[in-house]
């Protein structure tokens, strides 16, 4: 049997489905326009959740705007938004505003009903001391995981975007870790652990000795003054169960 | 091929200008032309343990600034003549040091020496910074104790990403000189011992130096510590300059020395 015909045979199998799926998305309600004021509160809003705005696709929406918008200012308000991280993908508004969108290459939504409710943030994650700004660069996009070979010392700051972190070196104290997904330490885990940031409450924490100032998995957290009440130094797996962390020997 | 190590700790009083001055003067005294470098512009120390505080004329500023030359602000040892020390600013601040100004010294220092030996400041600002940019081998000083060990901790986070060879993808060769060691204590269990400090920092033992009078003699002496070849910590200094040249020694003065019924009676030391 050659390959052409191999290939006949799946000529009608489907390459794709179509399907609908409900998708939550965060609206940017504009209620007036002052670049500057967004600007700072959005800035607020972001230090408040950071990890919440992080590649959030976000809609502008601009149905409670009583203004004229112009094509400039719209530009300025979308790279405020990207970079605080969300990601404008779609305006929604009405027919008034399709030149606008078309011109600033988004999808153009219907006005909303009223059945919106306004957003609650996450709660923040416990406040990592005041560590000076990323000491390693953030990793270049697409990356599902990162391994690191080299000791993580106190004061720096290791952030595995959209995957897990695994560390073949100890973690001082004073050293943060924060994963998207899981975090796997061969070594002392003796700084902080923040697994699932982005809110994965599967995320877990493997470590071969648990000495750690903090751990947290989707905000849930944990002290050392807690930990070192059982297993401490001990190789364990931290997970979420329910609204508390279960720690248990590897 | 020049080499730069920076003395560094991040923790002050721990003994890094001591420890310059003992290493710089070791390889000077096993033939290796060496200078000394003091970064602590503002609290300039070094020429007083060094002994040659009386001779400064220009210093580390200047010449960055191109006031004198290296041949004018270079002070060569009495007891060495591999040994030069190239001293500090009293006068001004660290923000009279520069990226560029560094590394031109650096450069032309470079062509004639051996060793370049910086002796860091305190703390991890500027001063700290432009010591261990250009390094290519790190001293981290440590006291056994838990902050000591923690801002030793902190500085090798920065060696490994904020120097010329992080930047450059190469790495800094790093290690650990415990000083301060009192053995004694250590078993009383009022001080980290060495694999308690190795643990935590997990880089090579570079050497031990044991708690000594020898050492603040000798500063007070202007005599490095390293020249005083009946004291323990000389004798521990000259085999961690050995083991920096490659060398591989078994470690000295890490168990408590015994003491027989007559010390104990008249108390020993």
């Amino acid at each position: 049997m050659t390959a052409d015909t191999t290939l006949d045979l799946l000529d009608n199998d489907p390459v794709f489905h179509l399907k609908g799926g409900m998708l939550t998305m965060t609206l940017v309600e504009l209620i007036r326009l002052a670049p500057d004021q967004f600007a700072r509160q959005l800035a607020e809003k972001v230090e408040q959740a950071p990890n919440f705005f992080v590649d959030t696709p976000v809609v502008i929406a601009l149905d409670k705007l009583n203004e004229p918008l112009t094509d400039l200012t719209l530009r300025h308000l979308l790279n405020l938004c990207r970079d605080h991280g969300l990601q404008p993908v779609a305006l929604r508004g009405g027919e008034a505003f399709r030149e606008l969108a078309q011109g600033a290459n988004m999808v153009l939504l219907p006005p909303g009903r009223q059945r919106e409710r306004s957003l609650d943030l996450p709660e923040p994650p416990p406040k990592p001391a005041p560590a000076p700004a990323v000491e390693i660069p953030p990793p270049p996009a697409a990356i599902a995981g990162k391994i690191i070979t080299d000791p993580v010392r106190g004061g720096q700051q290791v952030y595995a975007r959209g995957g897990d972190l695994i560390v073949m070196a100890p973690v001082s104290a004073g050293a943060e870790l924060l994963a998207d997904g899981h975090i796997h330490v061969y070594g002392p885990l003796r700084g902080r652990a923040l697994a699932g940031v982005q809110g994965n409450q599967e995320a877990r924490i493997f470590c071969q000795s648990l000495e750690a100032e903090l751990v947290s998995i989707a905000g849930q957290y944990k002290v050392a003054e807690d930990l070192r009440k059982q297993q401490w130094k001990q190789a364990v797996q931290i997970s979420l169960e329910g609204d508390s962390l279960k720690i248990s020997g590897l | 091929m020049a080499k730069v190590i920076v003395v560094t700790s991040g923790k002050g009083g721990v003994g890094k200008t001591t420890t310059s001055a003992a290493i710089g003067t070791g390889l000077a005294l096993r033939g290796f032309k060496t200078v000394i470098v003091d970064f602590d512009v503002g609290l300039r120390n070094l020429d007083l343990i060094m002994g040659c505080e009386r001779r400064v004329v220009y210093d580390f500023v200047n010449l960055i600034n191109g006031d004198s030359n290296l041949n004018q602000t270079l002070i060569k040892d009495k007891r060495s003549d591999n040994l030069f020390i190239l001293p500090a600013s009293q006068t001004r601040d660290k923000d009279a040091l520069t990226v560029e100004g560094v590394e031109r010294v650096l450069n032309e220092l470079k062509e004639t020496f051996d060793y370049i030996v910086c002796d860091s400041p305190a703390g991890i600002e500027k001063g700290a910074h432009l010591a261990m940019y250009f390094a290519d081998e790190a001293v981290v000083v440590t006291n056994p104790e838990v902050s000591s060990v923690r801002d030793s901790d902190r500085m090798l986070g920065l060696l490994s990403s904020k120097s010329r060879r992080a930047e450059n993808g190469e790495k800094i060769k790093e290690n650990l000189l415990l000083t301060r060691y009192n053995p004694e204590r250590v078993e009383n269990g009022e001080m980290l011992s060495v694999s308690d400090v190795e643990d935590i920092l997990s880089i090579p033992l570079l050497g031990v130096i044991p708690e000594s009078q020898a050492v603040l003699k000798a500063s007070n002496q202007g005599i490095p510590v390293i020249m005083d070849e009946k004291s323990d910590a000389g004798q521990a200094y000259s085999d961690a300059v050995e083991r920096l040249l490659g060398k591989d020694i078994p470690h000295r003065f890490l168990e408590a020395q015994k003491k027989g019924l007559l010390q104990r009676l008249f108390g020993g030391r």
